[in-house]
């Protein structure tokens, strides 16, 4: 059982509208922006496949993306959530359709071990290669650029320690940090909290959300849909490959939807509000699930609710 | 150098301020003890190296059949130099005719040679090793060095002069690599590195049995005996001749992957990482590959197949100066060099006839070899 508090009002949406729908803007005009700004990033009718003798693994796949919003994307294995974040990162083209205002993205891609034994500095001090050329060595602006990143993301205290000697969650903030330093204003991550212990999940889920409360836009993928309603105003969820849906995470994420999705009963029951703020409960996924109310999510105050998570039998 | 010390003050700097990190349990924070020592360390290790490499090219010019006394080998390159420049008579002679002659006609030109090709090899070797993120690939095992032998062959047997051996071992080599890298797009994207190893071997014995057949039908008489001694690799009759055809293709190679240092950082980290932090893989990997074959082949034509060198050197390098290819790169070049020169100065100084260079490299080369991949599993160099 996950129990979430969620902020009613995400950061840089002051006047948040959770019932926005899902073919226009939903949620109105984050920051205040006069209506008609673009947004940081959108994509219409978008299409991808390897090969003409392939199948689409996604197709007439729209969203639009706000300053200061994280897009959650959602599906099973293996139905192209990783090729739709290359497509939306430029390093793919798409087959069909358009992304619009992609320009400084930084993208982090799925953790994939150790690697070589660089110093967290010099990991780094990498995202800056997009600003050198070929034959430069980094200068001292790049390395502040990567100081302040490090600064920015937390991990200034490792900068001296080895990469390939730091846990999952640590490495996973480096190469954050890493995307930060390279002055992108639209980050895209590949499940940055899968294989994360549950401290870990909250800290790299902590410091996008406090990216995005700078406003830096967010795209990530994730396995967790209680990570999506956490910090996600919006969610993409993988139906099948001519049904990718965009739209609000408490609209889109719901139990029926979710047990199409995965093939699994589940459900998402909200538990109720406090004072202007909900707090949802993502039972882990059974035949028997159902609604119940959480002692601890409904009587706590919530800036003290953690991303908490309790076995199903004590509840149901 | 400058961008080096800069960043390792950087890093001692950044270290005390940063605790805000390792507060909250998943992390402690580093200690900025050790990171000061270490980035000192940098800062000396190139220099270091030089110091060597002028000690060992001293005692390397010294030794031999014939005793030359250091401090007169000093003041006869310093009288050559001064003379150089029209300060002639300079320095007062101390030194006999033979002396000399020894060290200007006979050791330079040897000592210049053993440093252009240990430093190309292993410098191409290092190159190679980031290129394929495995610590076990030298330009040999790639196969370039087995098709640049057999353009030297081809180019021996058909009796061309010194030019066409360059080119000729420069054009099998290259043509080794595009073979090597046509095989290894049978694999697909998840099998790249693994099949262009494979690859690499498969065209090495191919080219290697083309040697073989050219050998065969090599005259036993004038041609075979030149071909057989060059193959086993030699410097014994280097000449500053062939100082300048090995220097002018190990130079070029050599600019690019130093000029290419920052990318070969990224390009270590493998191709997904290198796509999202800016950087085309596969353009950048061309470009390294062509340098790398175009030193590897310069160094074949002078010296023929020397072995081992571009595998050990880097390796050694790598865990004493970590996987920063800004410091690697150079150090992996001044190491290789001063290498070779040693093994060069062992192999006419152990016996009284002159061992082939290729065979010492192997028999030193293939046990230090296993001790430093013994070691390099403890420290984990590279993944």
């Amino acid at each position: 059982m996950t129990v979430i508090s969620r902020p009613r009002s995400v950061p840089g949406n002051p006047e948040g509208n959770p019932e926005g729908n899902p073919d226009g803007n939903p949620d109105g005009n984050p920051d205040g922006n006069p209506a008609g700004v673009a947004p940081l990033m959108q994509a219409t009718d978008l299409g991808f496949r390897y090969s003409r003798l392939r199948p689409w693994l996604f197709r007439n796949l729209g969203f639009s993306l706000e300053r200061g919003e994280i897009l959650s994307i959602l599906g099973p294995n293996a139905r192209g959530k990783t090729t739709l974040l290359k497509c939306l990162s430029g390093l793919l083209a798409p087959r069909e359709g358009q992304v619009h205002g992609a320009n400084g993205i930084g993208y982090v891609p799925q953790d994939h071990g150790a690697g070589p034994s660089f110093s967290v500095a010099d990991m780094v001090l990498m995202g800056r290669t997009r600003h050198l050329r070929a034959y430069q060595t980094p200068r001292r602006e790049d390395h502040d650029a990567a100081d302040a990143a490090m600064e920015r993301v937390g991990v200034a205290g490792w900068a001296a320690r080895d990469y390939s000697q730091l846990s999952g969650g640590q490495r996973q903030l480096v190469l954050i940090a890493r995307a930060v330093a390279s002055g992108c204003e639209l980050l895209i991550l590949d499940e940055p909290a899968s294989a994360l212990d549950l401290n870990n999940q909250s800290r790299v889920l902590g410091v996008l959300s406090g990216l995005a409360a700078d406003g830096m836009g967010i795209i990530m993928t994730t396995h967790h849909p209680d990570h999506a309603l956490h910090v996600s105003r919006n969610a993409l969820l993988f139906v099948g490959s001519h049904d990718v849906r965009w739209g609000p995470t408490d609209e889109l994420l719901t139990g029926p939807a979710l047990s199409e999705v995965y093939g699994l009963p589940i459900c998402t029951p909200t538990v109720g509000t406090l004072s202007g703020e909900r707090v949802i409960a993502v039972p882990d996924f059974g035949p028997s699930c159902r609604a119940c109310p959480v002692p601890e999510a409904v009587g706590a105050p919530l800036a003290e609710l953690p991303l908490h998570i309790s076995s199903r039998k004590e509840h149901l | 150098m400058a961008t080096t010390s800069s960043a390792a003050k950087r890093r001692t700097g950044s270290d005390g301020s940063g605790t805000s990190a390792g507060s909250d349990g998943t992390g402690t924070n580093g200690e900025p003890d050790a990171a000061s020592s270490s980035s000192r360390r940098r800062r000396f290790i190139l220099p270091l190296c030089v110091l060597i490499l002028c000690a060992v090219a001293l005692i390397s010019m010294a030794a031999g059949r014939y005793w030359v006394p250091p401090n007169e080998i000093l003041r006869i390159l310093f009288n050559e130099v001064s003379a150089l420049f029209g300060g002639d008579g300079l320095v007062r002679r101390t030194w006999t005719e033979q002396e000399a002659t020894v060290v200007l006609d006979v050791r330079l030109p040897r000592v210049l040679l053993a440093f252009l090709v240990g430093a190309a090899l292993s410098l191409g070797g290092a190159c190679l090793q980031a290129l394929f993120r495995n610590p076990l690939v030298s330009p040999d095992i790639i196969g370039v060095t087995a098709g640049a032998s057999f353009g030297g062959v081809l180019v021996l047997t058909l009796g061309l002069s010194g030019g066409w051996m360059v080119g000729g071992a420069f054009g099998f080599g290259l043509a080794a690599l595009a073979g090597v890298l046509l095989l290894g797009r049978l694999g697909g994207r998840d099998n790249a590195m693994l099949m262009i190893v494979l690859g690499g071997i498969v065209v090495a014995a191919f080219f290697n049995a083309l040697v073989s057949f050219m050998t065969y039908l090599a005259d036993p008489y004038s041609e075979l005996p030149s071909i057989v001694h060059w193959l086993l690799g030699s410097i014994a009759a280097a000449s500053y001749d062939k100082v300048l055809t090995a220097l002018v293709p190990v130079a070029i190679g050599a600019l690019v992957v130093l000029a290419l240092r920052w990318r070969l950082n990224v390009l270590s980290l493998g191709d997904d990482d290198a796509a999202a932090l800016g950087v085309n893989p596969h353009r950048s990997r061309v470009l390294l590959l062509c340098a790398v074959a175009l030193m590897t082949a310069g160094t074949v034509a002078v010296a023929g197949a020397v072995g081992w060198v571009g595998l050990v050197v880097p390796h050694l390098a790598r865990l004493w100066v970590g996987p920063d290819h800004r410091i690697l790169l150079p150090a992996s070049l001044l190491l290789g060099g001063t290498y070779l020169m040693l093994i060069d100065t062992l192999s006419r100084s152990i016996t009284s006839s002159e061992l082939p260079l290729g065979i010492l490299t192997a028999i030193i080369g293939a046990p230090v070899f296993v001790v430093l991949l013994a070691r390099s599993q403890k420290k984990a160099a590279l993944s």
